[in-house]
C-alpha cells in the first residue's frame, strides 16, 4: 500500500467492522485515496456520518475529524459546520436509508442551497444494520426482510433528485468501478457548490443472499453488467433499459441561475 | 477561558424592546455568533432580530428546512468554536427532542429558547401556556440532566439569555429558556450595563474531549479543524469519542458523569427569588409571567397584613429543590399556579414537606391574572 495513505488512517483501528464482502469497504478505500492524492490537509477536513452500515465508513477510521450524528440528518449538521467555519471541507458519507428516507428533506435543501460540501451515498438499496428492510432505493421486484413477495414500490432515482433540487456536481458510480469512483471523488471534492455522488454499494449478507446474488463476487459482477454509461444507455430499447443504472456524470458543467438552469 | 468580564456592543442604559428581542440581544450579548431557525409562532421576533443583528457582530445566520435541521445546524456551529442558538415554540420544540439528546451526549453548548404556547399539538399559536416544562427535562429518550430557566420580564430575556450561554458553555449542555407568548411578546424598558460577565468554554489540546479525572467533571472542548482528529459521536463513546457500541460499563460511567456534572453542581445553577418569605401562612411557588401575577397579590395581602409570601423560580431544571424544600418547613400551605394542568405542581409535591399544596391550573390561553391567584390565597388562609 502507498505510504503517503497511512497518515489519512487510524491505523490501529483495523481491522474495520463491516461484513464480510460489503461493498462500503471499496468506498472507504477510494476515500482515503482520492483525499491523499489530493494532499487535502487533514485539519481541514470535516467527516460526517450519520446512522446506518454506512456510519462505518468514516467512524474511527479516517484520520480526520469525524462527526457521527443522529440518523438522517448529516447533511443538516454539516450546513452549520459549513456556514459557521467556511475554511473547512466537508465529506458527508452516509447510506441511502439516512440521505434519502428519513433525511431526504435535507438532502433536497442542501441541494436547492448548492452549499459547497460533498456527499458521498453509499447505496446498498437495503436496510442492512437492522435487518434487510425496504429501502427507497431498493430496486423494483427485490426480495426485503419487508417485501417478502417482491417490492412494489418504484425506488427514487438519487442522481435525478438532486439534479432537480439544485445540485451542483452529481455522478453515479459504483463500487464496481473503483477507479472511476476515486477519480469522481476527487472531481467532486474540488467543486465549489453543492456535490453528490450516488455510489452504488454491495451487501451481500442481507441483500444479495435474498435476491439471488450469494457471493460478493456475484453482486459485485450484477453491479458491472446492470451499470451502463449516458452514452451506451441512449441505443438501448425500452425493454433493454429495464434493470439498468446510469453510470457517470450528470451535470458536472452547469451554471446555476435562479428557478432554472443555463448552459455554459 | 472561563469568566471574563466584556464590554456591551448595545449602548449601555435603558433600551424598550419586545421580550424576543430582548432575548437576542441578551444572547448577542453573551458571545452567540450562529443562528438557526425555522419560523413559528408565538417566537419568530428572536429569529427576525437575529438576522437583523447578527451581521452587524460578524454572525451567521441560516433560515433551516425544519426545526431538526435548525438544532442539527446549531449543534454542528458550535463544535467550529461558535456560541450558537435557535428559538422555537412547542411544535418545533417537540422535532428537536432527538438532537437535544445528542447534544446531551456529545456534550455541546447551546441554547433553545422555547417561546412557549399552549397545546397539545398545534394547539393555539398565538395564546400563551406553559405546558412544556417536563418535556424540556424529559422529551428526549435516556437518562440525561438538563438545565432550563425561566424569564418573568423583557429584563430576564435579556438577563437569562447570557446566563443560558455562560452556564451552557460552563457545563457544556444545552440550556433551554423556557419563556412564554406573553414574555415574548411583552414590551417594556429593560437596561444593559455597560460590562458583564460571560464565560467561554474550555479549551486543551491533546487532552479527553469526553472523559474526566473527576466522575462530575466537565471535559475541555476543541473545535473542529484543531488538528484534534476529533471523533464527536452521539453513540455511546470513550474519552476520545471512540465508539463503543457493546460496554456496559463505558456506558454506565457516561451516562452518569452526564448527569453528576449537573446535579453536582447544581448549587451554582440554581436562581431564585423570594418576596415576603419572614413567616409566611402561605407561600405561592411559581415561574415566569405567572410570578408576576403572584407578586402583585402578594403585597396586596401584605398590605392587609396577611402573611403570603412569594418563591419565584428562576431555574427550573435542575429543579431547584433546596429552596423549595425549605420554604414548605416553614409554612403550612403552598400554592402553585402555573399555566398548565400542575407540571412544577408534581416537583414541588415531590420535594415539599409537611405542608398542604394546592395547585392553581389554567390552559384557556391567557395569562393567570392577579385576582385568580388572589381568590385562591383566600380561600387557604380562611
Amino acid at each position: 500500500m502507498n505510504e503517503k495513505f497511512f497518515p489519512y488512517m487510524r491505523s490501529e483501528k483495523y481491522p474495520h467492522r463491516l461484513c464480510p464482502g460489503c461493498g462500503h469497504g471499496i468506498i472507504q478505500n477510494a476515500v482515503i485515496r482520492s483525499l491523499a492524492e489530493l494532499e487535502v490537509p487533514l485539519k481541514e477536513i470535516v467527516l460526517v456520518a450519520g446512522i446506518g452500515c454506512a456510519g462505518n465508513i468514516t467512524n474511527m477510521y479516517i484520520k480526520a475529524d469525524t462527526f457521527h450524528v443522529t440518523h438522517g440528518r448529516p447533511l443538516a449538521f454539516a450546513t452549520g459546520i459549513k456556514i459557521a467555519n467556511p475554511k473547512l471541507h466537508i465529506l458527508a458519507i452516509s447510506g441511502d436509508g439516512d440521505l434519502a428516507s428519513i433525511g431526504g428533506n435535507h438532502l433536497i435543501h442542501a441541494a436547492r442551497r448548492n452549499i459547497d460540501f460533498t456527499v458521498i451515498c453509499a447505496n446498498n438499496g437495503i436496510y442492512g444494520t437492522t435487518g434487510g428492510q425496504l429501502a427507497a432505493t431498493t430496486p423494483l421486484g427485490a426480495i426485503t426482510s419487508t417485501t417478502p413477495q417482491g417490492n412494489e414500490e418504484p425506488p427514487f432515482d438519487l442522481c435525478a433528485l438532486v439534479v432537480g433540487a439544485g445540485g451542483s456536481y452529481v455522478a453515479r458510480c459504483s463500487v464496481a468501478q473503483p477507479q472511476f469512483l476515486i477519480k469522481t471523488i476527487k472531481k467532486a471534492f474540488l467543486h465549489k457548490g453543492f456535490s453528490f455522488i450516488d455510489v452504488l454499494s454491495t451487501c451481500p449478507v442481507q441483500f444479495g443472499r435474498r435476491n439471488n446474488l450469494k457471493t460478493p463476487g456475484e453482486m459485485i459482477k450484477w453491479l458491472r453488467e446492470n451499470g451502463i454509461s449516458k452514452e451506451k444507455v441512449m441505443n438501448l430499447s425500452e425493454e433493454e433499459k429495464k434493470g439498468k443504472f446510469v453510470i457517470g456524470e450528470f451535470c458536472a458543467d452547469i451554471e446555476r441561475t435562479w428557478l432554472g438552469y443555463s448552459l455554459k | 477561558m472561563g469568566n471574563k468580564s466584556v464590554k456591551s456592543n448595545l449602548l449601555a442604559g435603558l433600551h424598550f424592546m419586545q421580550g424576543n428581542e430582548a432575548l437576542a440581544e441578551g444572547a448577542i450579548a453573551a458571545g452567540c455568533r450562529f443562528f438557526a431557525g425555522y419560523p413559528i409562532t408565538p417566537a419568530s421576533e428572536v429569529m427576525l432580530h437575529m438576522v437583523k443583528r447578527l451581521p452587524q457582530v460578524n454572525g451567521h445566520f441560516i433560515q433551516m428546512e425544519d426545526e431538526l435541521a435548525s438544532i442539527a445546524a446549531v449543534i454542528g456551529a458550535s463544535w467550529t468554536g461558535a456560541k450558537a442558538m435557535t428559538a422555537t415554540s412547542g411544535p418545533g420544540f417537540s422535532l428537536m427532542m432527538e438532537n437535544i439528546g445528542h447534544a446531551v451526549a456529545t456534550e455541546t453548548p447551546c441554547v433553545i429558547a422555547n417561546i412557549q404556547r399552549v397545546g397539545p399539538g398545534t394547539g393555539q399559536a398565538t395564546r400563551v401556556g406553559s405546558g412544556d416544562i417536563m418535556q424540556a427535562k424529559w422529551g428526549s429518550h435516556g437518562d440525561y440532566q438538563i438545565i432550563a430557566l425561566s424569564p418573568w420580564s423583557v429584563q430576564e430575556m435579556y438577563d437569562l439569555a447570557i446566563r443560558a450561554f455562560n452556564l451552557s458553555e460552563r457545563f457544556r449542555i444545552p440550556v433551554i429558556i423556557l419563556g412564554d407568548a406573553t414574555v415574548g411578546h411583552l414590551r417594556e424598558t429593560f437596561e444593559v450595563k455597560e460590562n458583564f460577565e460571560v464565560y467561554d468554554r474550555e479549551k486543551a489540546f491533546g487532552l479527553p474531549p469526553f472523559d474526566t479525572p473527576e466522575e462530575n467533571g466537565v471535559p475541555p472542548m476543541p473545535s473542529l479543524g484543531d488538528g484534534e482528529n476529533l471523533i464527536v459521536s452521539g453513540s455511546t463513546h470513550d474519552g476520545f469519542g471512540f465508539k463503543r457500541g457493546t460496554d456496559g460499563d463505558v456506558n454506565e460511567k457516561l451516562v452518569k458523569r452526564l448527569s453528576k456534572k449537573i446535579i453536582n453542581h447544581a448549587n451554582e445553577i440554581w436562581e431564585v427569588d423570594s418576596y415576603f418569605l419572614d413567616d409566611p401562612e402561605v407561600v405561592i411557588i411559581t415561574y415566569g409571567i405567572v410570578a408576576r401575577s403572584a407578586l402583585g397579590a402578594a403585597s396586596e395581602f401584605r398590605k392587609e397584613g396577611k402573611k403570603v409570601g412569594l418563591l419565584r423560580l428562576k431555574t427550573l431544571w435542575p429543579f431547584p429543590e433546596k429552596a423549595v424544600k425549605e420554604v414548605s418547613m416553614h409554612c403550612n400551605n403552598l400554592l402553585v399556579p402555573e399555566m398548565n394542568l400542575g407540571q412544577v405542581l408534581r416537583e414541588v409535591e415531590r420535594v415539599a414537606c409537611s405542608a398542604r399544596i394546592d395547585g392553581l391550573n389554567q390552559t384557556d390561553g391567557e395569562p393567570i391574572f392577579p385576582k385568580k391567584i388572589a381568590s385562591a390565597v383566600r380561600r387557604l388562609i380562611s
